[in-house]
């Protein structure tokens, strides 16, 4: 008749082995999870032409770096082919800086033309507030792909084709997912602060930049972070818009660099060195800001 | 109410300056080219001459596209492999890692391949089950099995997607419903237990009804989200091999961007928009989604 089902109340001479067997089963998820990871690392390190020896040692072959300096582009063609590369142009250090300028353009477009909206939605009173507010939901229920021919059609009777105006467009003034993700915040913010700045003869304007943000950094800091992984993980949009060399971000120059294979043999140390520097900045969101994924996964389950 | 009424001129005003960004974003590539897309499904449109109005021609056209109803299919049997077996390892998952765990590296770890690019993912499980370098393979032969073209084999190919979106969103939906675990009352589980409810009774009767609008959440938004998939099918096996993992987004890219029928793949994506409508209002009704039993 144990009250509680975590053993502490059980005898101690039963030894806990269902708990052993749970653990074990853990590290066992958690090492499917992380091993492809550590796979991709490996192969990076590995010389180009050992790839084929020792297919399965756990560590690197001939560990080396000029995969890292084959795909950054630091190594001329021939010193490339002659390690056993492919030798083809991979413009990796152009693709980070592609991704960091549209994804750095999106965050910041849309967190603050997303968090004003939100912020009328949610306190100021106007004609038609609801009914452009259900608009707004309705959208989120629209696949992407509906709107993505239509867009890639505007875009390019606009010129946008190849520039990061194009690429950044429908996503830099508002998501209907931004708009209702902050709203849903600023309807929680304590009205009794603003009501206060307001009967002090504050304005609208400086009562959301000076009381209304500073209070609610947490909820635009996490819309920050989801617009960003969301943003550098984009592919369709990106690829159709924006695949010239100029303009093409990091998981465009990956799509390209796998499709450019000849036949059969892909040069796997560099595929997967591109795929290092692509998981890099993912990796260090993930650690400085890990714990505030999580509790923005338990808010909502965002996407 | 404590705003006096005569700044409502001035504040609707102000209101609507703070709506306008959104407002453009929201008409110009959301709501216009919804309409607009519904449009291009009536017409004929190669981009190079003016679109043709064509009424109601694409819809009958798909009606006896071979490749369109190839395509459904194995978008349905992709989302069949997919999500029973996610939903339910992602729940032994979650209870597993509320028997024993609230770690917060724990749980970080396992979200961490679904915060990756799904381009980048594809890309490590093509090099992972490579037929011939693969380490997955390296490690069948060496247990005295045969090698598997895991993504080159018709019949593997989409269980071997499966496998890889799995892979990817499995410690995502865990944590989902871990979250909805942790907010059931613990008293509800004594009331159980005193009352001589036994574990698996525990679990069907306590835990699982419970756990209803977490559970719906989890299966409305990943079945969409995998009727859906593109990246991991572009990067790996492109539709291949022999049309066995053609899904309905590959289709529409492969109408709309290398055979130019603009008209043809903006129909089959609003075909596609009304089957997830169908799918969604059907799995609420079946989960009774208002409902709570608490």
């Amino acid at each position: 008749m144990a009250p509680n089902v975590t053993g502490a109340y059980r005898p101690k001479q039963q030894f806990p082995w269902g708990k052993i067997l749970a653990w074990m089963a853990m590290a066992l998820l958690l090492f499917v999870t992380l091993f492809p990871f550590w796979w991709v690392l490996r192969t990076a390190l590995t010389a180009p032409r050992a790839v084929f020896q020792n297919t399965g040692s756990l560590l690197p072959v001939q560990t080396t770096l000029i995969n890292f300096q084959r795909v950054l582009g630091l190594v001329d063609p021939q010193t490339a082919i002659a390690m056993g590369g492919s030798g083809q142009a991979i413009n990796f250090a152009r693709a980070l800086i592609n991704s960091i300028i549209v994804s750095g353009l999106v965050v910041v477009g849309q967190t603050t033309f997303c968090a004003m909206a939100a912020y009328a939605f949610a306190r100021l009173r106007f004609p038609f507030r609801n009914g452009l507010f259900t608009l707004y939901i309705s959208a989120l229920m629209v696949p992407a792909i509906v709107t993505t021919i239509p867009n890639f059609i505007l875009v390019r009777q606009l010129g946008w084709l190849n520039t990061f105006a194009g690429i950044v467009a429908p996503t830099f003034l508002m998501t209907p997912f931004a708009v209702f993700f902050l709203r849903q915040f600023f309807l929680g913010v304590n009205r009794e602060v603003e009501e206060a700045a307001y009967i002090d003869g504050a304005s609208v304007w400086l009562v959301f930049w000076r009381v209304v943000v500073p209070i609610t950094v947490p909820a635009l800091t996490t819309l920050a972070i989801v617009t960003l992984i969301n943003t550098w993980n984009s592919y369709l949009w990106p690829l159709i818009v924006g695949s010239d060399e100029s303009v093409r971000v990091l998981t465009v120059a990956l799509g390209i660099f796998r499709s450019q294979t000849p036949q059969g043999a892909p040069d796997w140390t560099g595929l997967m060195a591109g795929t290092t520097l692509a998981i890099i900045p993912t990796f260090l969101i993930f650690v400085l800001l890990g714990r505030r994924i999580l509790d923005s996964i338990q808010f909502t389950g965002f996407k | 109410m404590a705003r006096p009424r005569r700044r409502l001129g001035r504040e609707s005003l102000t209101a609507f300056l703070f709506v306008l960004p959104s407002l453009i974003g929201f008409i110009t590539f959301f709501a216009v080219p919804a309409v607009r897309g519904l449009w291009i499904s009536f017409t004929n449109w190669d981009l190079l001459r003016p679109a043709q109005f064509i009424g109601l021609g694409n819809y009958a056209r798909l009606l006896q596209d071979g490749e369109f109803w190839n395509a459904l299919t194995v978008t349905i049997y992709y989302v069949l492999l997919n999500i029973p077996l996610q939903t339910v390892l992602a729940m032994v998952i979650a209870v597993m890692m509320h028997r024993l765990t609230d770690s917060v590296v724990i749980k970080g770890l396992l979200i961490l391949p679904w915060l990756m690019p799904p381009v980048v993912v594809g890309l490590i499980w093509l090099w992972i089950l490579d037929p011939n370098l693969g380490i997955l393979n390296v490690a069948l032969k060496s247990l005295g099995l045969p090698a598997v073209a895991f993504l080159g084999l018709p019949q593997w190919a989409m269980p071997s997607i499966a496998m890889i979106n799995i892979w990817q969103y499995v410690g995502y939906t865990a944590l989902l419903i871990f979250a909805g675990l942790q907010s059931i009352p613990p008293s509800v589980y004594e009331a159980a237990s005193i009352d001589g409810a036994s574990e698996s009774q525990m679990f069907w009767k306590v835990t699982v009804p419970l756990l209803r609008p977490v559970l719906v959440f989890v299966l409305v938004t990943s079945v969409i989200g995998s009727f859906q998939i593109f990246d991991t099918i572009a990067i790996t096996t492109k539709g291949g091999p022999v049309n066995a993992t053609k899904v309905l987004n590959w289709y529409i890219y492969e109408q709309a961007f290398s055979r130019f029928n603009m008209g043809y793949a903006t129909t089959i994506s609003i075909v596609l928009f009304l089957i997830l409508i169908v799918v969604s209002l059907i799995q609420m009704r079946l989960l009774r989604a208002g409902e709570s039993d608490l």
